[in-house]
């Protein structure tokens, strides 16, 4: 049911929602999404593995809205929505930095061996499904959404 | 996060502890590099490792790099499940030399 999580529009139905939250896109402040979006993603019915390596997925999200959408300035913001579905964990991320071309999103080759550009891999090998979409009223809209084992 | 260094049969052992994130990497990075810059070998001590995200892993990498670089060796040492598997993520698992624990690492390198 992933194509009709992400069908939904910005803003999860309230039984649906099990954290809503604004972080300052600030490095120091991501790591205050970690323990919560794994007991979310537990609660939704993630495995351990699962819910670890989402909250991953989440943190490199952040970076790159505070490292490449806001370009560093302190004083943007990032809301952050966690919802469960029958079959699996949608995320949501606004932003109102600049909006963002997804096509100029890349990760390097894994054989290339050398630092950075992991980040966007990790998001796109761990999550099922991810968009870019404009925020409405401005910004970007990252949805992504993590299937639960045994969906398909 | 906190990083100590110590040595340990002329091997230099860099503990890390704690959140290996973006917000740590400057610090991390520099200790690493000045590690592996002074030649032999280098082990990175992970078992107090916590949290572990690209940042940290790029630290990992450009040391390794420098170290080749620099005719030194790095190796990781105690790498818990979870650092484990962000590394399983970025198929780097093979890429750096893994140690189950300190007194293994040293004795194995040479």
């Amino acid at each position: 049911m992933t194509e009709a999580a992400l069908s939904k529009p910005p803003g999860a139905e309230s039984d649906r929602l099990l954290i809503e939250l604004q972080i300052p896109a600030q490095v120091d402040r991501i790591k205050l999404l970690r323990p919560g979006t794994e007991a979310a993603g537990r609660m939704c019915g993630l495995t351990e593995t699962a819910a670890r390596d989402v909250v991953l997925a989440l943190d490199e999200a952040c970076q790159n809205i505070i490292l490449h959408g806001y370009k560093g300035r302190p004083d943007g913001t990032i809301a952050v929505a966690l919802s469960c579905f029958a079959d699996g964990l949608l995320i949501e991320l606004r932003d109102t930095a600049p909006r963002i071309d997804p096509k100029r999103i890349e990760h390097r080759a894994l054989s290339d061996i050398r630092p950075g550009k992991l980040g966007s891999y990790f998001m796109k090998t761990i999550m099922d499904r991810i968009e870019y979409l404009p925020a409405p009223g401005g910004g970007n809209l990252l949805r992504m959404f993590k299937r639960k084992d045994g969906w398909s | 996060m906190t990083e100590t260094a110590s040595e340990a049969a002329n091997r230099r052992i860099v503990h890390l502890n704690g959140e290996v994130d973006l917000e740590h990497a400057p610090q991390i990075r520099k200790v690493l590099l000045g590690a592996v810059r002074q030649g032999g070998w280098v082990l990175v001590d992970m078992a107090e490792v916590t949290y572990i995200d690209s940042s940290g892993i790029a630290c990992l990498i450009e040391a390794l790099q420098e170290a080749r670089k620099t005719g030194s060796d790095l190796a990781l040492v105690a790498v818990n499940p979870q650092a484990l598997r962000v590394l399983e993520l970025a198929r780097l698992d093979t890429v750096f030399a893994i140690f189950a624990d300190l007194s293994r690492a040293v004795r194995t390198s040479a």
